[in-house]
């Protein structure tokens, strides 16, 4: 195999993405085998270091994804995300990453499908983009 | 002294085992650093899985556990149980989902097998950082609040109340009983809609247990399991529910007259109103944005007359505040309004009507007297009832609304046995979809009462006629799929079967309540099989058709399970409460109060003496919006560390040793085949040996 396989991290809330993406399996929703999630209680709690830090460990993306604006099962910890993501991804290109390693969606746990087009979408995405930038750097 | 971690990988059946080679993410495992033992077996959660598991516990002394299976959302308490049981904390223990997420989506085996491994790796990781938790016990306030009282929330009310706790039933129309209420016969036994559904409506009045509040609202909710608070709206009604005694005397004079809601337009009521004879309560409510005298006209009247002195227009709003331990949720459906659907006439013609507007054409308190007639008095010679109106339709709903053929089937009946046999009745179907108790018989019954059954979803409904047959009449153009042309008929009236769609403020309540709609926006239940009524929210629970399209049977059954849930949490009196709360290291905070602005339940208090946010884990949900923020990294949420999330990266992103099979035999289809059966047997090996020992 001589293409590009990326690897892509997903912060997941475990109310809405990560159930989407038990409704995805269930459904049999084939998808790139490139993304790893990790389940988290709210997307609020995805702290900026844990993006940085996949981002130098060798992942070529992050996904970070949780419920609907408005949805928040901790009213509005998504909010927070948003803000959060925003301003890392303005830190991040600041630092010569391509800003589309860095994607915040929501998935509402209804969303199989929705989940399902995310990662394959973002597979590709990050193949066209090739290796992430960080795989240069030795510090970490 | 280091951990002794135990690694248990699934096959589900056949779900996961070949497509992720089970025993060989098993022997991958034990090569990890502080892992004792690596097993593969084909059912994890069976009890041969479970004792395995805590035959490993006790004699190997593992302290941590990793399992490898399905998503924790199916069994994650199941293994932390077995944990339990075999003297080990439920919380050193971490599940990693490598069906739903690898085995069912990923269409290469090997590639499938690979990201297990990753995930393995990554559990095992992260399980070195777990700490012993303990789960905190809270008290269940025994009181249960019902939210709509329609015949589930009537149903589920009477079940709670019978079991003696207290039920706050909120309704927000001024009586009870809901679109129930509205019919008048029901399918398929044809006992009248009013005969079943007023014992029941007099029940919750006369219940002890039941508080029953009418033309309330609840407004918020705050609390947890348990321990719920609820902020309800009184609107005021204008009359003194003590001293009115229900006579309707005001219900004749009042001057105004306005279109009914409870007769969905078809009839007038009053400024004073009150939806039937046997709304319960039978006590009237003033409409106040039509009343004169609350708009500053001069009226008066019901005043004037009231024998009692029951009329209060100095009557104010009020809130007040429950304490309640769970919730159930049975605020219901709405019919879809037709009239987008240009194609059919409706508000254009007069006698189309919807399925809630023949419902009340029947009723024998409805507009007509139960009388079916067309809007200039006469009866109809014929019919058309249109099966499917907004549902199964990708413009519109695009689930089946499942019980509209049923309906269909009772006005058919209905039309026959009230106007005469003569009368013709066309169904325009799609499918005829009778599939409850009973259902099947009357749609044979139907069928043999002489009604045409047209296999194909109408064009139009226009009255232009193209004959002197359709003079003056309605014609439902449609293809009759079955004969393959298209026919044009000729009808009195038209009927159509709207589709049931969630309230329009579902959006609403969902975020009040704190759970979520599905795709369709009716309000999702936590699992389509196995949890039709309980939600993510721990303590709320739906009933009835808020859920999804019921019929009155299945509705009720929904109630009796919402109300059982809710029972069984308020019977038991004590519910455990996730320790994984936020936490802030004192030895850490720099006391910058950052946390405290972030925090969504006001959970984090600031110590004056030592100068430190402190969270108040009684109210902490375990969020980590304080986590995420923290500037010196004090906050961490338990079970979500920054080491623990840390390590789970590392192992997820360190790169996996390639299995048995070199690259070069990779690309060859036979030898990859070979390839994972090569390392059955040194799994296996290890199984023995460890069974052994």
């Amino acid at each position: 195999m001589s293409e590009f396989e990326p690897t892509i991290v997903a912060f997941v809330c475990n109310w809405c993405t990560y159930t989407a993406a038990d409704l995805a399996g269930t459904a049999r929703m084939v998808q790139s085998p490139n993304v790893r999630l990790i389940r988290m209680m709210c997307t609020g709690m995805v702290d900026p270091k844990y993006v940085i830090k996949a981002l130098l460990s060798g992942a070529d993306a992050v996904l970070v994804s949780g419920c609907h604006p408005g949805d928040c099962h901790y009213i509005n910890g998504n909010y927070k995300a948003r803000r959060r993501i925003k301003l890392l991804t303005e830190i991040l290109t600041g630092f010569g990453f391509d800003e589309r390693r860095l994607k915040l969606t929501w998935v509402g746990a209804s969303e199989g499908n929705e989940f399902a087009e995310t990662v394959n979408k973002m597979v590709e995405d990050i193949k066209e983009l090739g290796p992430g930038e960080a795989t240069a750097i030795e510090v970490m | 002294m280091s951990n002794r971690i135990g690694v248990y990988v699934c096959h589900c059946g056949t779900n996961i085992h070949p497509k992720v080679n089970s025993p060989e993410v098993a022997g991958f495992s034990e090569d990890l650093q502080n892992v004792v033992v690596g097993r593969d077996y084909k059912f994890m959660c069976s009890d041969p899985g479970q004792d395995m598991i805590i035959r490993d516990i006790q004699e190997l002394g593992l302290d941590r556990v990793v399992v490898a299976s399905c998503s924790p959302r199916l069994h994650e308490k199941t293994f932390q149980n077995a944990c339990l049981r075999a003297g080990l904390n439920p919380f050193l223990f971490q599940m990693t989902c490598i069906r739903e997420h690898c085995s069912w989506v990923t269409e290469d085996s090997e590639e499938a097998t690979c990201k297990a491994k990753h995930l393995v790796a990554a559990a095992v990781n992260r399980v070195n950082y777990h700490d012993e938790l303990y789960s905190r016990m809270e008290k269940v306030h025994p009181d249960v609040l019902v939210v709509g009282a329609g015949i589930a929330g009537i149903q589920a009310a009477l079940d709670i109340a019978k079991a003696g706790h207290k039920v706050h039933l909120v309704e927000k129309a001024p009586s009870i009983g809901g679109h129930m209420a509205q019919f008048d016969k029901t399918f398929p036994t044809l006992d009248c809609a009013a005969c079943i559904s007023t014992p029941k409506m007099v029940a919750v009045a006369q219940e002890p247990n039941i508080n029953l509040m009418t033309w309330a609202e609840v407004e918020q909710v705050s609390g947890f399991v348990g321990n719920y608070q609820a902020v309800i709206k009184q609107k005021p009604r204008y009359v003194d529910m003590v001293k009115c005694t229900g006579c309707g005397l005001c219900l004749e004079k009042c001057p105004t007259k306005v279109p009914s809601e409870f007769e969905e337009g078809m009839g007038l009521r009053r400024a004073i109103y009150r939806n039937s004879p046997q709304s319960v309560p039978n006590k009237p409510v003033i409409d106040a944005t039509v009343c004169r005298t609350l708009n500053g006209k001069k009226c008066g009247v019901c005043e004037k007359f009231c024998p009692s002195g029951a009329i209060d227009y100095e009557q104010q709003e009020q809130t007040l505040t429950v304490d309640i331990g769970t919730i159930v949720l049975a605020t219901g459906f709405d019919t879809m309004d037709p009239t987008p659907m240009k194609q059919y006439g409706f508000g254009r013609f007069d006698n189309v009507l919807t399925g809630l507007q023949f419902e009340r054409l029947n009723n024998a308190v409805g507009p007509t007297g139960g009388k079916i007639v067309k809007k200039d008095g006469t009866p109809p010679d014929s019919v058309a009832v249109i099966h499917c109106v907004g549902s199964r339709d990708k413009n519109h709903h695009e689930y089946c609304s499942r019980v509209c053929c049923m309906y269909a089937l009772k006005y058919d009946h209905l039309i026959k046995d009230k106007v005469g046999h003569h009368v013709k009745v066309y169904n325009f179907y799609i499918d005829l979809r009778c599939f409850g108790k009973g259902y099947e018989e009357f749609l044979t019954r139907v069928q043999e009462e002489g009604v045409t059954f047209i296999r194909g979803r109408p064009a139009e409904i226009t009255d232009k006629a193209r004959t002197p047959e359709e003079e003056g009449k309605l014609v439902v153009v449609s293809e009759d799929t079955l004969l393959g042309q298209t026919v044009r008929v000729p009808v009195d009236m038209a009927i159509l079967c709207t589709a049931m769609e969630p309230r329009p403020d579902a959006p609403e309540v969902a975020r009040r309540f704190g759970i979520s709609q599905g795709l369709d926006k009716f309000f999702l239940e936590e699992h389509p099989k196995l949890g039709p009524v309980s939600t993510a929210t721990d303590g709320v629970f739906l009933a009835g058709t808020c859920q999804g399209p019921k019929d009155i049977p299945d509705a009720v059954s929904h109630a009796s399970g919402a109300a059982a849930q809710a029972l069984a949490l308020a019977a038991r009196g004590e519910v455990a409460i996730s320790p994984t709360t936020s936490w802030i290291n004192p030895d850490i905070c720099i006391g910058c109060k950052a946390c405290i602005g972030l925090c969504a339940y006001s959970a984090i208090e600031f110590d004056d003496r030592l100068r430190v946010s402190v969270v108040n884990e009684a109210m902490c949900k375990g969020c980590g919006s304080c986590a995420a923020h923290c500037p010196s990294g004090a906050a961490q949420v338990k079970h979500f560390t920054e080491k623990a999330i840390f390590t789970e990266l590392a192992g997820m992103l360190a790169p996996v040793p390639e299995a048995p099979i070199t690259v070069e035999d990779h690309a060859e289809s036979p030898m990859a085949e070979a390839g994972p059966q090569e390392s059955v047997p040194p799994a296996a090996e290890t199984e023995e040996t460890a069974t052994a020992s």
